[in-house]
């Protein structure tokens, strides 16, 4: 960032590359998930996680003023210009790790989405108030089966303990706040991060009890956030070269 | 200038199926919240099922299709999220007409009230996700039938 973006910009692209991001590493697991009930759950998650991002994006591209669509800001931006946390651009890992990170996440979308629909920018509280009726239900499954697999076999809940091990700390950025958040948050136009803490620490240790999992003492321990571009794990060019090639090989395709 | 009233343009969205459950129309689902004029612009408000929903477009085109067929030239479709599209807006004609096709209709209990084949209450939940956005897959325990059931949102 060379110089100081509108915050509202800043806070769309927030919301909008969370979604983006995640949404393409879920759909990295279309034909590839263990049974046939799983794969078309992820790809329907990726889906909504899809259709989120172009409804946020949009409207970052028309708050930016440049005449930037959805599709430039998806296909067009390079790394650092990317504002989501590092959690979601974690590789996928197995399926355990994938749900683990999908429920971490989930948690957050639906509580950040609910008190969206009360932004005092109406744009973002009519997406809020679209995408919140999705993000229930996707919470409703990733909890069930984050449950379903941490008190399962051994092999299962081995797998959801080094899962929640690895991720727990990365689910800590999604609380990390900077400038952009207390002006945003000041006007009313999104809620603190900081503000959803609690019910989420609350609502997730709930239910990891339930899936009888340990939650780490552990802290994120990146120098840098996700969130202003300053620091992305290595995975993200990765990522890039897959979802923009096409865009960035032929300009301007359409579907 | 004279142009066809909205009631008509009403009949004829009505004749169009959704791309994806052909059972049911456009009006059926409840996704189309207002027709207009503005001069001799109709106006058609659409609202989307699931934001992610591939049909969106597809059928944004069809409206779009079929009133040029009827002759209207100037037609503007409107995007509205809010408030969002739920299931109640559905007809009842339409959950009539998605239950004779075999797909459970949406019930606010949150699950299919019973097997849209053989009509056993005796049903249970295979996954929240279905073909579509739009549904889950249920199992009934009597016929032993999959079926879909259409989310209740």
């Amino acid at each position: 960032m060379t110089k100081a973006a509108d915050p509202k910009f800043e806070a769309l692209l927030r919301l909008g590359d969370n979604t983006l991001i995640l949404g393409h590493r879920v759909s990295e697991w279309c034909g590839h998930a263990p049974v046939l009930e799983e794969d078309i759950a992820l790809a329907n998650t990726a889906l909504d996680l899809l259709g989120q991002t172009n409804l946020w994006l949009e409207y970052a591209g028309e708050v930016e003023g440049k005449g930037r669509s959805a599709d430039d800001l998806a296909f067009l931006r390079d790394a650092w210009d990317f504002r989501n946390v590092l959690l979601v651009e974690l590789p996928n890992g197995d399926f355990g790790q994938t749900i683990m990170r999908q429920y971490l996440f989930d948690v957050f979308n639906r509580l950040n989405l609910t008190a969206l629909t009360q932004s005092t920018d109406q744009r973002i509280a009519d997406i809020a108030e679209k995408a919140a009726k999705e993000a229930s239900y996707h919470v409703e499954r990733s909890e069930g089966t984050v449950i379903g697999l941490g008190d399962g076999t051994e092999e299962s809940h081995r797998r959801m303990q080094d899962a929640l091990n690895i991720l727990w700390p990365y689910a800590q950025e999604l609380f990390i706040t900077d400038e952009v958040d207390d002006a945003m948050a000041e006007a009313g136009v999104i809620p603190h991060p900081k503000s959803l803490q609690d019910a989420w620490d609350t609502e997730v240790r709930a239910v990891l009890a339930e899936a009888t999992l340990e939650v780490p003492v552990a802290h994120f321990g990146h120098r840098g956030s996700g969130k202003d571009g300053k620091m992305h794990t290595e995975h993200l060019g990765h990522i890039l070269t897959q979802m923009q090639w096409l865009q960035r090989a032929y300009p301007g395709q359409a579907w | 200038m004279s142009h066809p009233s909205t009631d008509q343009v009403w009949d004829w969205l009505d004749s169009i199926p959704d791309p994806e459950i052909p059972a049911i129309t456009l009006t059926d689902l409840g996704i189309i919240r207002d027709v207009g004029w503005e001069g001799d612009t109709c106006i058609v408000t659409v609202t989307p099922t699931y934001s992610g929903c591939p049909a969106t477009s597809l059928i944004n085109m069809e409206i779009e299709t079929a009133l040029r067929e009827h002759g209207l030239e100037r037609i503007e479709l409107k995007r509205q999220l809010s408030p969002a599209w739920t299931t109640d807006w559905m007809s009842q004609r339409g959950r009539e007409k998605l239950e004779a096709y075999g797909i459970a209709p949406p019930q606010p209990a949150g699950g299919p009230e019973k097997c849209p084949q053989c009509g056993s209450a005796r049903v249970e939940k295979l996954s929240q996700f279905g073909s579509t956005p739009c549904k889950a897959q249920w199992r009934c325990n009597d016929c032993l039938e999959p079926f879909d059931y259409f989310k209740c949102i």
